[in-house]
């Protein structure tokens, strides 16, 4: 049953675009995009309580190696490439960041998406000489779909088996308490860097499959950093310690944004701060939580 | 050449300094992340352009006024909105995830006020901006100004916390808030002023930035990083070190500029952010907690 | 399992919206005496600014004259009025794609007006094309538009190139070289993005061929907020000549800086911002000589009264660059629309070839590209003149040197 129902979801979900208008498949694309960036953000963070600010570092990278590769090798090559980038890069950052806590953490994450943003900046106006790259790929928006939607499978699985095995349990360790995981045995550094380096690895993912529909790529626009602060709002408003609860905080925020920014242009940003107030005050542990605590049928999960 | 590096830097390293100051208390006595910092900073520079423009009152008379607004507007929000969050949490963990939430919101609630109200033109007035000579080197007088407020506020600030009694309070609330109510301090009282404080300082700073910088209702996220940046740099609620660290900024900026290539001066900006964050954590002038 | 029942429920809200979003659009598409524009722009994020002062003051004010002259005129003689579909585009590309995507299938409506900028308009190039629609891309500076409209036939680029505004300026400089007004030393800085890097990449052999040495090349990261160094190094490389390819918070930053150092070059150039009308304001009304990229004839009456009508509906003057160019390809739109009526293959072909008669002269595309651009501007008596092309009628004689702050 617990395989089942979530294979014929998927199944639908597949189906999906053959019946819908582009404008449909667009808005499929943008919320399978953020759920898949919001789970892959609470793989390390939700137990960890490490909220990272990084996620459009390994997300631009992403797009920036499909553009900077996508005349050179074919597809799945440079899909391979980027996460082989966006791992390396999480390995280096991850070794040398994560004894860092607390704020500390959130504003280095930050300030790492803006240094690798100003480097790729540097040496593309210093060494190459260009700034600005084109990507033209023969990949239809059906496909970055259909690819999207198997990345965000393919993360909450993963989640889902990491949740049950000892490594989940070893970060939720980590969450309540990182003293108390070291003195019972948890190797603090290397699981921390596993769920990082996961994690990292399917955002570098999503930001390369989602490239092909910028066709224009540049550090501006591929490091925006409103990227990562919606992640992390979305995966606390559904709760990220929960296996659905990023899913379940992604789809309807994006859905609201995308109602927000058409019918209410001029005053969108405010509605925007509304929202997030009020999350903060009314739904405070996620939805997942609130839903629980309002039907009086929660049983509480670590 | 290195005098020229120096006294540019120390101008430049001014008007960080004083950026960074409130957000220092905020975080360091309040316990607020305030991710909306920056869009404080805006909204007092557009005030103070506005009654420039449409009543001619000289920026420097408006700044007193403003100081006093942010400080209606620092206290009105703790009360209102960050006191119940500070309330709920029993835990630090918890209030820094709430905090960054709710003033992401606030952020984007004052910018998009400040669209509507000023539209998304480019803003700059000249005032001041004639050059005045120091030690051979020409600097615009309004930057002076600048600087020169941030010096007066900062030192007065670090006075003020050294001697006086209330100072004292504000230093035990930063240091142990737990244990602060164990020797009759009113914590949320403290922690109010600390807030609105803050607040002030932002719109001092942004009033000085209204006098030589052209600004925009969505560069808020820009002065929000980089008072960050000095924080943390400085030491979290250390106000001697955001000093330290905004003048030492402002000079590696110059250098970088003059000696390297200007074309890194932010990727430096943040290298040695990241060092500093790495290296010492609790910021270059922080003691070990 | 709890989880699924959930994912479920959202699936079938989000189709719940979709349809809701369907039915509108039906709607629109019923009533026929109207004609729907759709146009997703920048109205929160970076690109807000560049948006708030080229692209959406025109777009509303050309729907309102037209609207007022009882709507768009058709190949029948009937008139339809213009209904307007916008969105926000958030400045991030995922949100304009989706835009255009929606405006396209979802609303279905009868034209798309591009967003600003370069980078925005590549991004909804391919889609345009897809789904058939012209796309008048004013606000995209681009070395490679002859490619692109080859690539997207259907795509007209109205903006120049990097390397246009560069030769131009080179030009202006070089004439004043040769007749001994300046000496042959340049500092130039450039702004670290995709319009700086083309412009400096244009001129840099464009000025080495000319016989100009470049005695300060830097450029600075987007977001730079001080200039002193950088002014000084300027000022301290010998040139007569600073030349700044910037956007406006540089170009701004650059003038105050200059002045307040008293740093006079004889020629002072900056990019972008240096045409909008509050340029005087900035420079503390000492903006005389100040050369910048654009220009308009403005001592053409179809530019004045487009500057009238401009100040009385928006509340300020447009900017002398990228704003009448914006409102001329909105006429073309409305002088092809008379012609050839609503269908887009025809429409795109009337543009192509047609002579349309604008705010900015007659106006003819060259293999899909408006190429009767001017390239470089300077304020002369108040208002910003158009000196290059020197040739083209209405050019203005360039004054070097610039008088002091």
């Amino acid at each position: 049953m617990r395989l089942i129902l979530p294979l014929i979801c998927l199944a639908v979900l597949a189906v999906l675009p053959l019946h819908f208008s582009d404008y449909g498949l667009g808005l499929l694309i943008g919320a399978a995009t953020y759920v898949t960036l919001a789970s892959a953000w609470a793989l390390f963070s939700g137990h960890t309580h490490y909220i990272s600010l990084a996620t459009v570092a390994f997300y631009g990278a992403g797009a920036y190696t499909v553009a900077v590769l996508n005349e050179v090798l074919p597809y799945p090559a440079i899909l391979l490439c980027a996460a082989v980038i966006g791992g390396t890069l999480a390995l280096i950052v991850g070794l040398s960041t994560l004894r860092l806590r607390g704020v500390y953490f959130v504003i280095f994450s930050f300030g790492l998406a803006e240094l690798i943003r100003q480097l790729i900046t540097w040496y593309e106006v210093n060494v190459t000489g260009t700034l600005g790259r084109y990507i033209f790929l023969d990949i239809t928006t059906r496909q970055i779909y259909w690819q999207m939607l198997a990345l965000g499978a393919a993360t909450i699985a993963l989640t889902a088996w990491i949740m049950r095995a000892r490594l989940g349990l070893a970060l939720r360790v980590i969450g309540d308490d990182e003293t108390v995981a070291a003195h019972s045995g948890v190797n603090l550094a290397r699981v921390k860097l596993i769920a990082f380096v996961l994690s990292s690895v399917i955002l570098t993912l999503a930001g390369a499959i989602t490239s092909p529909r910028y066709v224009y790529v540049e550090p501006s626009i591929v490091f925006n950093p409103t990227v990562s602060f919606l992640t992390v709002i979305m995966a606390l408003l559904g709760g990220a310690n929960r296996l659905w609860g990023p899913a379940l905080g992604a789809v309807p925020l994006f859905l609201v944004f995308e109602f927000l920014s058409s019918n209410f242009p001029d005053t969108y940003p405010i509605f925007l701060g509304l929202l997030f107030i009020g999350v903060v005050f009314v739904v405070p542990d996620g939805l997942i939580s609130a839903a629980e605590r309002l039907t009086r049928r929660g049983q509480v999960r670590a | 050449m290195l005098t020229t590096t120096v006294i540019l830097g120390l101008v430049l390293g001014g008007t960080y300094a004083l950026l960074a100051l409130g957000l220092t208390l905020q975080y360091g006595i309040a316990r607020i992340m305030n991710l909306a910092y920056g869009e404080l900073t805006l909204l007092s520079a557009f005030v103070v352009v506005a009654l420039f423009q449409g009543l001619g009152l000289s920026p420097l008379l408006t700044l007193p006024l403003v100081a006093a607004g942010g400080y209606g507007i620092g206290w009105l929000l703790y009360a209102v909105m960050m006191r119940p969050l500070v309330a709920r949490s029993q835990g630090r963990g918890r209030l820094e995830v709430d905090s960054i939430l709710a003033t992401f919101g606030l952020l984007f609630l004052i910018q998009g006020g400040l669209l509507l109200a000023f539209g998304a033109n480019f803003t700059s007035i000249s005032y001041l901006d004639r050059g005045v000579t120091v030690l051979g080197v020409s600097v615009a007088l309004n930057r002076l100004i600048a600087f020169g407020i941030c010096v007066v506020v900062g030192a007065a600030l670090v006075v003020a916390l050294k001697t006086t009694r209330w100072g004292l309070i504000m230093r035990a609330v930063a240091l142990t808030p737990g244990s602060a109510p164990l020797v009759g301090i009113d914590v949320n009282r403290a922690a109010r002023q600390g807030f609105a404080l803050g607040s002030a300082l932002a719109a001092v700073a942004g009033a000085s930035i209204s006098m030589y910088q052209t600004f925009s209702a969505t560069a808020g996220v820009v002065f929000t990083m980089k008072a960050l940046v000095i924080v943390i740099m400085g030491g979290v609620g250390n106000v001697p070190g955001a000093l330290a660290a905004g003048f030492g900024l402002g000079l590696i900026e110059t250098f970088v500029a003059t000696a390297i290539d200007p074309g890194l001066t932010l990727a430096a900006t943040f290298a040695i952010f990241l060092l500093v964050l790495l290296w010492r954590p609790q910021g270059l002038f922080g003691a070990r907690r | 399992m709890i989880g699924i029942t959930r994912r479920t429920s959202l699936r079938a809200l989000s189709l719940g919206m979709v349809s809701a979003a369907a039915m509108t659009a039906g709607m629109a598409a019923a009533q026929d005496d109207t004609v729907t524009i759709g146009y997703a722009v920048a109205r929160t994020g970076p690109n807000a600014t560049g948006a708030g002062i080229t692209t959406i003051p025109n777009y509303e004010l050309w729907v309102d004259t037209v609207n007022k002259a009882g709507g768009l005129a058709m190949p029948d003689g009937s008139r339809r009025m213009i209904e307007v579909v916008e969105y926000d585009n958030r400045s991030a590309n995922e949100d304009i794609v989706r835009s255009i995507e929606r405006l396209a299938t979802q609303d279905e409506v009868d034209l798309i007006l591009p967003p600003w900028g370069t980078g925005s308009n590549l991004a909804i190039a391919p889609l345009m094309a897809r789904f058939g629609y012209p796309q008048m891309a004013v606000t995209a500076v681009t070395d490679k538009a002859p490619e692109f409209a080859e690539r997207w036939d259907r795509s007209f680029w109205m903006l120049g190139g990097g390397h246009d505004y560069a030769t131009g300026l080179v030009e202006v400089l070089s004439a004043a070289r040769d007749a001994g007004r300046i000496n042959d030393k340049v500092a130039v800085v450039s702004v670290a993005d995709g319009f700086g890097i083309d412009l400096i990449n244009g001129a840099r052999p464009a000025f080495e061929e000319a016989g100009f040495e470049l005695v300060y090349d830097e450029t600075y990261p987007l977001g730079t907020s001080d200039f002193a160094a950088i002014m000084n190094g300027a000022q301290d490389s010998g040139a007569d000549s600073f030349v700044a390819f910037s956007y406006p918070p540089g170009s701004f930053g650059m003038t105050k800086t200059a002045q307040s150092m008293n740093y006079n070059p004889k020629v002072f150039y900056i990019s972008v911002g240096g045409a909008f009308p509050i340029y005087p304001g900035v420079a503390d009304g000492k903006a005389e000589g100040v050369m910048a990229i654009g220009g308009v004839n403005a001592d053409s009456p179809t530019i004045q009264d487009y500057f009238q009508r401009h100040t009385a509906f928006v509340g300020n003057p447009p900017d002398s660059w990228a704003s009448a160019i914006t409102y001329a390809s909105l006429e073309m739109l409305a002088q092809a629309i008379e012609r050839v009526g609503l269908d887009h293959a025809a429409l795109a072909k009337e543009l192509s070839t047609g002579v349309f008669d604008t705010v900015v002269g007659e106006v003819r595309l060259e293999n899909n590209q408006l190429r009767d651009l001017w390239w470089v501007g300077q304020w002369q008596g108040g208002s910003f003149r158009a000196v290059n092309p020197a040739d083209k009628e209405g050019a203005s004689e360039p004054v070097i040197p610039k008088p002091e702050w």
